[in-house]
């Protein structure tokens, strides 16, 4: 007969594992969702995605812990900072290259990854930085035996917001209708009157925004250190290509596979195996279904 | 006619005032004018004559690391400026020569000159697998797939510890070649330039080819050329293949001249170096990986001695903190590249010799 208390460790490690990756899947999803909107409105591959969250993680970080500003006030002022930022980026680098090769964008972002990197690891050096407690207990959660700390809910619930706001806003809006349209076609959407750079611009900085939140909740679990931020930049790539690279709701659902890859791996097999796994995966899905789980079907073979 | 033009390339040619060429020989020939074939001899005579004897060991361990990382430039020119296909994981590529010719040394006992092409050879193998996904995938996806290339290679190099020898490395001692030690500074120039001089005569000549011609056929327009009966994927494998012949080869000689390896310096930014180099060199030309990979190999060294020299003159300080800085720069060059000379130094290169052609004449 099967007896439930031997196999109740067992049950557990289960148990916390599939918690952690999900939760883990959640902080990815949440990283990715920025990606997704820049790729969405202009097909670039933003390889400062993780610079992008550092900046955002440190805005907050010296408003909050050194500014000693109120939290929601240096929040608020982090969400402006950094909408600003994305605009001025968008306009000082990537206006100039619209048109231009796809590798020469690609190489911008790559350009602009290092030079964000530079500049903030002048800044703020390589140490890890912490955030002033500001979270209230009573949101954390219990499940069974195992607890679920506050942040993560945090970041569950602001997940969940964004998916919805981000649904609306793609599907109702004329903002995110002018979005996707340039996306689709530029030249078709620019005959209709969309104002291309208008679009551009709003989502970059809309995707900066959405960056340092992502960058505040990661901050806020790991702590501020811009190695592991622009890490986590890198591991975006895997999320948004098993979800699709054009479908928020794939990121997250991306996110929570390759957060439960990511913890069962280095549960049951081996820990330096883990690091990897999200890019083995990575492989095969493109090998199999380069456009993802939810993206749209427009890859063409040749 | 074909009789023609060879009589007439063998006149003695000065530079014309416009385009005059008659024939695609004419275009297709690598010197425009006679001048161009008498300063490369002089050009040679002073690569191999003068250089070697009059370089202090620090200048001629610069033009060693130029002279390396120019042979894996230009393959990777040949793959992403020629074929169109961009790849992240040449850093990883490299790599695998460097491995690939201290394992072939060390374990299987082979010479320098048999290591060498041999890793050049393995690279290739694993530069193929790893080209593979370019049979479904474009742009973008293709990028991705090459990163989590570089990724899993990386991976490779640290975990597979009974051939790769883990985090510690391999040391690869007392290499010689016709009885010429190599562990000299000067010796190995001899035998890096030779190499590159070898490696680009064969670049400059392959994109003159059958196989060049169908390589920037896929590049220009893909359903084009497979419509003009170019069969895509085998060209873009060969195109993977030659490209990591070359970074291998590359990664052999860097193996050799180093001494010792260990996983670290074939990561990802040393994929986005590479990168950089064709970028700031010029995409699509052979001599403009050469520029780029003087340019990036020199600001790496003003950098890297700028911040020494702040913390020897007792600004330790300074130093440190500005040691960042070097990463910025880095991309600061490559954004400015990108942005107001996106053909690269050898655009630069060109203008300054077209303006010099007619002075002091110019219109």
């Amino acid at each position: 007969m099967y007896n439930i208390k031997e196999a109740h460790p067992v049950m557990e490690f289960f148990l916390q594992l599939l918690v952690n990756g999900i939760s883990l899947g959640f902080l990815y999803a949440l990283s990715a969702l920025g990606f997704v909107m820049i790729f969405k409105s202009s097909s670039v591959l933003n390889f400062a995605h993780g610079e992008l969250l550092a900046i955002g993680a440190f805005l907050f970080l010296v408003l909050s812990a050194w500014a000693k500003l109120p939290i929601v006030l240096a929040f608020a002022l982090t969400l402006i900072g950094s909408f600003t930022l994305g605009f001025i980026v968008e306009r000082l680098f990537l206006r100039p290259l619209i048109g231009e090769a796809l590798i020469e964008v690609i190489m911008l972002t790559v350009g602009l990854a290092a030079m964000f990197k530079g500049l903030l690891l002048f800044v703020f050096g390589g140490d890890i930085h912490d955030y002033p407690e500001f979270l209230p207990e009573g949101i954390s959660l219990q499940l069974g035996t195992i607890q679920v700390p506050s942040v993560y809910v945090a970041a569950l619930i602001i997940g969940i917001v964004f998916l919805i706001l981000f649904g609306f806003f793609f599907k109702y809006s004329s903002q995110g209708i002018y979005m996707r349209s340039v996306a689709d076609n530029q030249p078709a959407a620019l005959s209709l009157g969309v104002h291309v750079r208008r679009v551009f611009a709003l989502s970059w900085a809309i995707a900066a925004l959405v960056c340092a939140m992502s960058g505040i909740v990661l901050g806020i679990i790991n702590g501020v250190n811009v190695h592991n931020l622009s890490g986590i930049g890198l591991k975006v790539f895997p999320v948004v290509i098993l979800g699709g690279l054009d479908s928020i709701g794939g990121a997250i659902l991306g996110g929570i596979i390759i957060g439960l890859l990511e913890t069962f791996t280095g549960g049951y097999i081996s820990t330096s195996l883990r690091e990897i796994i999200p890019y083995i995966v990575l492989v095969f899905i493109l090998m199999v279904r380069p456009y993802g789980l939810f993206g749209l079907v427009e890859i063409e073979r040749v | 006619m074909k009789r023609k033009v060879i009589r007439n390339m063998r006149k003695l040619q000065f530079h014309p005032c416009g385009n005059f060429r008659e024939s695609y020989l004419e275009e297709l020939a690598i010197f425009a004018t006679d001048f161009g074939r008498l300063w490369m001899l002089i050009g040679l005579v002073i690569l191999f004559g003068v250089i070697p004897f009059i370089s202090s060991p620090f200048i001629l361990y610069v033009l060693n690391t130029i002279g390396i990382y120019a042979i894996a430039a230009i393959g990777l020119n040949l793959l992403i400026g020629y074929t169109g296909q961009i790849s992240l994981g040449h850093g990883a590529f490299f790599g695998v020569g460097a491995y690939a010719a201290a394992i072939l040394a060390t374990r299987a006992g082979f010479p320098f000159w048999a290591a060498v092409p041999a890793a050049g050879l393995v690279t290739a193998a694993v530069g193929m697998i790893f080209g593979l996904p370019s049979a479904r995938l474009k742009h973008l996806y293709l990028c991705i797939a090459t990163l989590a290339g570089q990724f899993i290679l990386e991976y490779v190099f640290i975990q597979w510890e009974g051939i790769t020898g883990g985090a510690e490395g391999i040391s690869v001692v007392g290499a010689t070649l016709f009885g010429l030690d190599l562990g000299n500074d000067r010796t190995f120039y001899f035998v890096v330039f030779a190499c590159f001089v070898v490696m680009t005569w064969i670049a400059i000549n392959l994109v003159r080819t059958r196989f060049g011609r169908a390589f920037i056929a896929i590049r220009d327009n893909d359903r084009a050329a497979e419509g003009m009966g170019i069969p895509i994927f085998p060209y873009k494998l060969l195109s993977f293949a030659i490209s990591s012949f070359y970074a291998g080869f590359a990664g052999a000689l860097y193996a050799y001249y180093m001494m010792s390896i260990t996983p670290e310096p074939f990561n990802l930014w040393l994929s986005i170096i590479f990168i950089a180099m064709i970028i700031i060199g010029g995409l699509g030309s052979i001599p403009g990986s050469v520029f780029g990979a003087i340019f990036i190999v020199i600001l790496e060294e003003v950098l890297s001695h700028a911040t020494q020299y702040l913390m020897n003159i007792g600004a330790t300080g300074i130093g440190i903190t500005i040691a960042p800085l070097r990463e910025f720069v880095f991309g600061l060059a490559i954004v400015l590249f990108i942005i107001f000379e996106p053909k690269g130094l050898a655009e630069v290169w060109r203008i300054v010799r077209s303006s010099f052609r007619l002075w002091p004449f110019s219109y």
